[in-house]
């Protein structure tokens, strides 16, 4: 009918169905509330690791949800059990439903056998940001670090994850690389199941 | 001037970046959660979203007249229709439309059918007096105020509360005169 607005009646988020994540919002729109996130937890801190703290810990959040909803949506309620099986699904899956790409790369540590990296270019949440000098080394990406933390605890996988700025030859900006530290149990549980 | 219509915000969208919607939702949640355990009062929490929003606002402001070209608008009524259909349009990319006018026209409601912060979100008993979406009256307010105009900005209706829309009622208090930043001995 014409003129009728396709109001819908409320229903439990349950009773819903669940969306199939195609929809869009503008980068801006991202961009502005961002930057409010930053600019609230900065009132809050007193300096740059707690900041960065906080900025993981909103991105936990954030992951822990993330791996449920894919988990559900794209893998028939089943998820990665092995080392490798996760760091994937987090540099492809993960990252491409939240950033619309695949991660630039995902390397394995040279030292630490229990290391990983996952790095980007440009990473989303850093694109309008630019870090004035007193704040030295801190990295809006410890957001996006907390993401990945939040994914691989609850899939079992528990870690430690930073973000870090990697200058880059002939790149005015550095890359960020979110730095994947595993707990012990984890590589020991790897290592039992051969 | 360019028609303004739902195709006028379609058509920005369609231009600009954008990024996954969840991305959005779930940050958005992430810091509503934040100030809840950090403020405690959810009236606290309530101004502070709208804070948030007030200060996003003012600077959105400039990103919408830039790329949606529009001159000034005649009465508040054309303001209102702005808003709806192509502010709301091109930066979450949700139509939006006005309704509920007053006798005067200096009071309307905006009716969001679809928005994109609430997906998955449902209110917990203790947080029955949250306006989840209360940086979205920030934002309004925001704006409009780096336009000249003074509004206070209400939700009338709330699906996180049962209700079958979301509707913020928009109030033009007043319209500033606008004031050059010199003076003409200057």
């Amino acid at each position: 009918m014409i003129g009728v607005s396709k109001m819908k009646p409320y229903t439990n988020v349950l009773d819903r169905p669940l969306s199939k994540g195609k929809l869009e919002v503008s980068l801006s729109a991202f961009a502005f509330l961002f930057s409010e996130l930053v600019q609230y937890n900065q009132t809050q801190v007193d300096n740059i690791a707690e900041l960065e703290r906080r900025l993981e810990d909103a991105g936990y959040a954030v992951g822990a949800r993330v791996l449920e909803l894919l988990c559900h949506r794209d893998k028939g309620n089943r998820r990665e059990t092995r080392l490798l099986g996760i760091l994937s699904f987090v540099h492809s899956t993960v990252w491409k439903v939240l950033f619309g790409k695949v991660a630039d790369s995902l390397e394995k540590g040279t030292e630490h056998d229990d290391e990983y990296m996952i790095s980007e270019k440009e990473l989303l949440v850093n694109r309008f940001i630019s870090i004035p000098k007193d704040m030295g080394t801190f990295n809006c990406g410890a957001f996006v670090a907390g993401i990945v933390r939040g994914v691989l605890d609850s899939a079992g996988f528990p870690a430690i994850v930073t973000a870090h700025f990697v200058p880059m030859d002939g790149q005015q900006r550095p890359r960020t690389t979110i730095l994947i530290k595993f707990a012990e149990e984890v590589l020991q549980r790897e290592a039992r199941l051969g | 001037m360019a028609p303004a219509g739902p195709r006028f915000g379609d058509a920005i969208f369609a231009n600009v970046e954008r990024v996954n919607a969840e991305l959005f939702t779930l940050t958005y949640g992430a810091i509503v959660r934040q100030l809840l355990t950090d403020l405690e009062e959810v009236e606290e929490v309530n101004k502070q979203l709208d804070q948030m929003g007030y200060n996003i606002g003012i600077r959105l402001i400039d990103e919408f007249l830039a790329k949606s070209n529009v001159s000034r608008c005649v009465d508040f009524k054309e303001t209102a229709e702005m808003i709806a259909k192509v502010g709301f349009k091109m930066f979450l990319g949700v139509s939006a439309s006005v309704t509920n006018w007053d006798a005067d026209g200096t009071c309307c409601g905006i009716v969001l059918e679809d928005n994109p912060l609430v997906d998955f979100v449902e209110l917990p008993d203790t947080c029955q007096g949250l306006y989840y979406c209360n940086i979205l009256s920030g934002v309004i307010r925001g704006a409009l105020e780096m336009v000249s105009m003074k509004t206070e900005i209400t939700w009338v209706r709330d699906m996180l509360r049962g209700d079958d829309a979301f509707e913020l009622q928009v109030k033009l208090l007043k319209q500033v005169p606008e004031e050059y930043p010199y003076k003409d001995d200057e």
